[in-house]
C-alpha cells in the first residue's frame, strides 16, 4: 500500500513505520490541486489581513468629499472609492481583518463546545445521550439566519454579541455531527475491546475516540466558516455587528448598495471579497474530506 | 442428462478471459486467463479463497465492473453473444432477461422501501407485457416455487420483516421473476446457517432441474460445491488450476492446491491433538503476479520449472484438465483425501 | 488431553477441580422500542439469552454452537461484561463477580476476548503495537514496559515485531489482523479468553493456521478457551467440550466426541446432519430441518424447538423440558429423555404437527 517506511528505536528493536494518518491525509491533501488554491488564496487573504496596516497604500478611514465613489484604476484609488470618499483597497484590506475573523472565532468556538457536547452524548448514550441531544434540536429546529439575527437583536448590537450568537448558531450543528460520528465509534468492537482491557470511560475516549472523531467534525466545521462569514457580514449589513466607520465587508457591502447604479463594480468588491473567501474555504473542506475519505 | 447438448451451443463461454483494474498507480490483475464453458442445464462451481477471481469472474459475465478503471481481454459469451461487444440497451437486456443474479446478502440487494411482491411485479412487467393482476399472480407463483411459507402474506412484506433464509428465497424468486437461462449466484449461501444452508442449496437444485438452469455457483466452501455441482472450477490467483466433473474432482484431485483444499476438508485432516496441515504463507499480490505458476512458492512439490512460466492445461481425464508443471511427477494421485473418505461414511 | 500444570498458577483459586467460571442463570433480554399506539400490553422483549447455566472448566475448550440468533454471541458478550445481564451470576474459580473479592477490573484482566471482525477490532488510528500495548497501560504496566511485551507478544504470535509493530491495521491481511487481535487478548496475561467466531473470517488455508496458532498458544500459556462458531467441523477440533444453544437456551452439553457421535437432542442431531459432505455420491437428499429458527419475541410455547422437531408429540407443545443429566456426562433439555415428562417412549411418534 502507501507505505513509505522509515526505521525507529523507540522499542528495543529497529522497527519499520507506517506514515501516520495525519501524515497521509495531508500527503493526499497536498497532490489535490484544488484543495491547493483554495488554501493559498485563504493564506494571502489572512496574511493580507494580518499586515494590513503595513499594506495600505492610504488611510482607510480619511474621508473626502472630492473623491467619491469613484471608479476602479483612478489615480491614488486603485479600487476605486466609497460613497464618503474613502479607499476602498485599504478598506478591503483592513476589512477583512474583520471578516476573516468573524467567519473563522465563532466556528473555532463552536467546534470546542459543541464537539464536546456531541462526543459526550454520542459517548455516554441512553437517556443522557437523548436529554443533550433533545435540548439541541430545539436550537437547531430555527432557521441559522433567523436564529442569528434574534439573538444578536437580544444582546444588542456589537462584534462580541454578534460572535456570541453565531457561536450559538453553530454548536447544535456540530453537536451533531459530533453525536453521530462518536456514537459510531463507541459502538465499533475496538472501543469495546478497549472496554474489556478494563479501561475507563476518559481513557477510551482520550486514546480510541478522539483520534477517530475528529477528523469529521474538523472537517464540517470547516465547511461552516463560509457560513459563518456571510452570517456575520448580514448581521453587519442589518447594522447588528459591526459599527461604522470600522470596515467589514459586509458592512461595506451595506454602505455601497445605494452605489450600486452608480458605481456598480466598485459597490460589488466586497461582495466578491465574501464570495472568493467562503467560496475557497469550502473547496478546502472538500479537499479534506475526500483526503479523510480514501478506503485505505 | 445435459451432457448431450453440451457439446454444441454453451450457454457460457470463456476463453483466455481477463479482468484487469486500473487504479491510480496501481494495476491489479484480477482474473488471468480464464477458460471455462457451461453448458445449458449445468451447474458448474467456481471454488476459491478470497482474492482468487471467482467473484471477478462472475461479476464480468454480467460486465458488472464499473467501466472506467475496468479493462476486459479475452472472449467472455453468454448464450452465443459477445458480452464485451455489447451497446448499454443489449448490456440492459441481458442483465434482465437472459441472466440473473443472487448474491450473499439479499438485504443489500434487495430494495428496503418497497414490498417483495412490488419488486417482483414490477421486475415481471419490465419484461412482459402483462397486466399488474398477472403479474401479481405470477410473482406468487414464485413465491410458492421457493417454498415461502404462506406466500400471499409475504408478498406484502418489506425485505427487513424476514429472516435471512427467506430472504435469500425471496432474491431467488426475484432473480427467477424474469425467466433467465444462466443464473448466477455469488456465495449465496455463505452468511446463512448450516441448517438454512443446505435448504437452499437443495432448492437451487431443484429449481434448476426444473427449469432446465445453467448454474455458475460460486463459494469458497466445498461442502457447498459438492451439494450442488456437476462441474468444479478451482481458481487461484485469477486462474482456473484444475475443472473437472465434480466427483471426479472430489476423489481424484490433481493439483496440489486443490489437493490441500480437500485434504483439509477430509474428516481425517481434523483429528483431535493433532496439528492442522496449513498451506504455508498467502496468495501472491494480484498487482505483481510471478511470471511462473503463482501457486509456486506455496507449493510442496515446486521446482526450478515452475518459477519460468505459466503451466499449460493439461487435459487428464475427460473434460477434467489441470495446470501443473510438475503433474507427472506428484506422488500417487489422491493419496490422502483416498484414505480420508471412507472415514467420511 | 488436559494441559499439564507443571507449576501451579499463583493466581489458582479452588485448584483444578473447581471450573474456571460459573454461570448461574444467565439471563438477557433486549427491549424492543415500542411502535404504534401499543400503549397497553406487555412489552415485547428479544429474549438473546434466557436463563443459561453451564460450567467453564479450568484449561478445557468449550465449544459453543447453534444457528444466528441462537444467543451465543450475546452470551459471549455476557461472560465479558460488555453487556449487563438483567439477572445472574457469573463466579470466576469460586469468587462472585461483583463481590468484595473479585471486581470487574480484576475480572477482566483475567477475561479477555477476540472478536470475529478482524478488522473492526482495531483501532484504524492506532499502530500494532500500541494497540497491544494499551491493555497493560491501563492496569498500571509503563509504556516502556508494555511496547516490549508488544513485541515479545507480536513475535508470540508469529508476526516479526521489526516488520510489523509500527504497522496500521489497512496494512495487513485479515489472518495477521487476527493474530494481532489474538496478541493484544493475551497482552493481559488472561485465564480465559473467549473466541466469538474468532476464526470464521479467515480463508480455509489461514484458519488453519490461526487454529494451529491458538492451540500452541493454549498450551504455552496454560488457557481455558471458549470457542464459539458455527462452523461444526471447527469447533470438534477444537473442543474438549461442546454445548449446544437454541433460542437462548442451552440444549445438549456433552463432551465433544460423544456429541458428534451420538447427538442426543433431536435439534443437535439436525444441526450435524446440516453439515455438507464432500461426498458427490452421498448428496444431501432431505433438509433435516425445514424453516428458519422461530423469532426470539415470541418463542414457541413448552419445548422451544417443537415446531421443527421431527421427534416432537403433543406433550412437548405444552411442556418444556428441564436442563439435565440424561446419563453420565451428559446434560440435555429434551422431553425424551426425562423421566415421567409425559412424552411416550414408544417408536410412534405423533405427527400431527403440520407446518404452516
Amino acid at each position: 500500500m502507501t507505505a513509505a517506511t522509515f526505521t525507529d528505536t523507540r522499542g528495543r528493536t529497529p522497527v519499520v513505520r507506517s506514515r501516520g494518518h495525519g501524515a497521509n491525509v495531508l500527503r493526499r491533501l497536498l497532490r489535490n490541486p484544488v484543495a491547493m488554491i483554495a488554501a493559498t488564496i485563504i493564506l494571502l487573504l489572512v496574511l493580507m489581513a494580518i499586515f494590513a496596516p503595513w499594506l495600505m497604500p492610504a488611510d482607510p478611514y480619511a474621508t473626502s468629499m472630492l473623491k467619491r465613489l469613484k471608479p476602479i484604476g483612478t489615480e491614488g484609488l486603485p479600487l476605486g472609492s466609497d460613497e464618503l470618499g474613502r479607499d476602498l483597497l485599504s478598506r478591503l484590506m483592513l476589512g477583512g481583518r474583520l471578516s476573516l475573523f468573524m467567519g473563522i472565532a465563532p466556528v473555532v468556538m463552536a467546534f470546542i463546545i459543541g464537539g464536546g457536547i456531541g462526543i459526550l452524548a454520542g459517548y455516554a448514550g441512553g437517556w443522557l445521550n437523548t436529554a443533550i441531544m433533545r435540548c439541541i434540536d430545539v436550537l437547531y429546529a430555527f432557521p441559522s439566519v433567523l436564529l442569528a439575527i434574534a439573538l444578536s437583536g437580544a444582546l444588542g448590537a456589537g462584534i462580541t454579541n454578534a460572535l456570541v450568537s453565531l457561536t450559538v448558531v453553530f454548536i447544535p450543528q456540530i453537536a451533531r455531527i459530533a453525536e453521530s460520528v462518536t456514537t459510531q465509534v463507541r459502538r465499533s468492537d475496538y472501543v469495546d475491546a478497549a472496554r474489556a482491557s478494563g479501561a475507563s470511560s476518559l481513557l477510551i475516549i482520550r486514546k480510541h475516540v478522539l483520534g477517530n472523531v475528529i477528523g469529521p467534525i474538523f472537517v464540517y466545521a470547516t465547511s461552516l466558516i463560509s457560513v459563518s462569514m456571510i452570517l456575520a457580514s448580514g448581521l453587519s449589513f442589518l447594522g447588528l455587528g459591526v459599527k461604522p466607520p470600522q470596515p467589514e465587508w459586509g458592512l461595506m457591502l451595506n454602505t455601497l448598495r445605494t452605489a450600486i447604479y452608480t458605481q456598480p463594480w466598485v459597490a460589488a468588491l466586497p461582495g466578491l471579497m465574501i464570495f472568493i473567501t467562503s467560496v475557497s474555504f469550502n473547496m478546502l473542506a472538500d479537499g479534506l474530506r475526500s483526503a479523510m475519505e480514501v478506503k485505505q | 442428462m445435459p451432457d448431450m447438448q453440451t457439446a454444441h451451443s454453451p450457454m457460457i463461454r470463456l476463453h483466455d478471459l481477463q479482468v484487469e483494474f486500473r487504479v491510480p498507480g496501481k494495476r491489479v490483475q484480477a482474473v488471468n486467463g480464464v477458460n471455462l464453458e457451461v453448458g445449458p442445464g449445468e451447474v458448474v462451481a467456481l471454488i476459491g479463497e478470497s482474492g482468487s477471481g471467482k467473484s471477478v469472474t462472475l461479476r464480468a459475465l454480467m460486465r458488472l465492473h464499473p467501466e472506467r478503471t475496468t479493462h476486459y481481454a479475452g472472449t467472455l459469451e453468454v448464450a452465443g453473444r459477445d458480452v464485451l461487444k455489447m451497446g448499454k440497451r443489449e448490456l440492459a437486456q441481458l442483465r434482465g432477461s437472459s441472466v440473473a443474479m443472487i448474491f450473499q446478502e439479499p438485504l443489500l440487494a434487495l430494495d428496503p422501501v418497497y414490498t417483495l411482491g412490488q419488486q417482483i411485479t414490477e421486475a415481471i412487467r419490465q419484461h412482459a407485457p402483462v397486466s399488474r393482476a398477472e403479474a401479481r399472480a405470477r410473482a406468487l407463483r414464485l413465491f410458492e416455487k421457493v417454498r415461502i411459507p404462506s406466500p400471499e402474506r409475504r408478498l406484502d412484506a418489506y425485505p427487513h420483516e424476514m429472516s435471512g433464509g427467506m430472504r435469500q428465497r425471496a432474491m431467488i424468486a426475484l432473480a427467477l421473476a424474469c425467466e433467465p437461462q444462466v443464473l448466477l449466484a455469488d456465495e449465496p449461501t455463505t452468511a446463512l446457517d448450516a441448517t438454512v444452508q443446505i435448504q437452499i442449496l437443495l432448492l437451487l437444485r431443484e429449481l434448476q432441474r426444473e427449469l432446465g438452469l445453467s448454474i455458475v455457483f460460486v463459494t469458497h466452501d466445498i461442502g457447498a460445491a459438492a451439494e450442488i455441482a456437476d462441474r468444479m472450477a478451482v481458481m487461484y490467483a485469477g486462474r482456473i488450476i484444475e475443472q473437472g466433473p465434480a466427483a471426479e474432482l472430489l476423489t481424484r484431485p490433481r493439483h496440489p492446491y486443490t489437493r490441500a483444499l480437500l485434504k483439509s476438508r477430509s474428516e481425517g485432516a481434523m483429528q483431535k491433538g493433532r496439528r492442522l496441515d496449513t498451506i504455508q504463507g498467502a496468495p501472491p499480490d494480484l498487482s505483481r503476479l510471478p511470471a511462473g505458476c503463482a501457486f509456486a512458492e506455496r507449493c510442496a512439490f515446486a521446482a526450478e520449472t515452475c518459477l519460468g512460466g505459466q503451466p499449460e492445461e493439461t487435459r487428464v481425464g475427460p473434460e477434467h484438465s489441470v495446470r501443473c508443471w510438475r503433474l507427472d511427477e506428484l506422488p500417487a494421485q489422491g493419496g490422502p483425501v483416498q484414505r480420508a473418505e471412507p472415514v467420511n461414511g | 488431553m488436559k494441559p499439564t500444570h507443571s507449576a501451579r498458577d499463583p493466581r489458582d483459586l479452588g485448584g483444578p477441580r473447581q471450573p474456571l467460571l460459573s454461570v448461574r442463570e444467565l439471563k438477557k433480554h433486549f427491549p424492543l422500542k415500542k411502535t404504534g399506539l401499543g400503549l397497553r400490553g406487555p412489552r415485547l422483549a428479544v429474549r438473546a439469552v434466557d436463563g443459561i447455566s453451564f460450567d467453564i472448566l479450568k484449561g478445557e475448550t468449550l465449544g459453543v454452537v447453534g444457528e444466528s440468533g441462537c444467543g451465543k454471541s450475546t452470551t459471549a458478550r455476557l461472560l465479558m461484561q460488555l453487556t449487563p445481564q438483567d439477572s445472574g451470576e457469573l463466579v470466576f474459580d469460586g469468587l462472585s463477580l461483583g463481590s468484595p473479592g473479585l471486581s470487574l477490573r480484576d475480572y477482566r484482566r483475567q477475561t479477555q476476548m477476540v472478536f470475529q471482525d478482524s478488522y473492526s477490532s482495531l483501532n484504524p488510528r492506532m499502530t500494532v503495537e500500541d494497540s497491544i500495548a494499551f491493555g497493560p497501560t491501563v492496569h498500571g504496566v509503563s509504556q516502556r514496559e508494555a511496547l516490549s511485551r508488544a513485541h515479545d507478544l507480536l513475535a508470540r504470535v508469529g508476526l516479526e515485531p521489526a516488520r510489523f509493530a509500527g504497522r496500521y491495521p489497512h496494512e495487513l491481511s485479515g489472518g495477521q489482523r487476527q493474530r494481532v487481535n489474538i496478541a493484544r487478548a493475551l497482552a493481559l496475561e488472561p485465564r480465559l479468553i473467549i473466541l466469538d467466531e474468532s476464526v470464521s473470517a479467515l480463508d480455509k488455508s489461514v484458519e488453519a493456521q490461526v487454529l494451529n496458532l491458538l492451540q500452541d498458544l493454549k498450551q504455552a500459556f496454560g488457557l481455558t478457551y471458549v470457542f464459539i462458531s458455527h462452523d461444526l467441523n471447527v469447533v470438534r477440533y477444537m473442543s474438549d467440550r461442546v454445548l449446544v444453544m437454541y433460542l437462548g437456551e442451552v440444549v445438549e452439553v456433552a463432551s465433544a466426541d460423544a456429541l458428534f457421535e451420538q447427538p442426543l437432542h433431536p435439534y443437535t442431531a439436525a444441526l450435524l446432519r446440516s453439515m455438507p459432505t464432500t461426498d458427490p455420491l452421498r448428496r444431501t437428499e432431505q433438509a433435516p430441518l425445514s424453516g428458519d429458527p422461530p423469532n426470539p419475541i415470541d418463542p414457541p410455547s413448552g419445548c422451544r424447538f417443537h415446531t421443527r422437531c421431527p421427534d416432537a408429540q403433543a406433550i412437548c407443545r405444552m411442556r418444556a423440558p428441564v436442563f439435565g443429566e440424561a446419563m453420565p456426562g451428559r446434560s440435555v433439555a429434551c422431553l425424551k429423555y426425562q423421566p415421567g415428562s409425559g412424552y411416550a417412549a414408544s417408536t410412534i411418534a405423533l405427527k400431527e404437527v403440520t407446518h404452516a
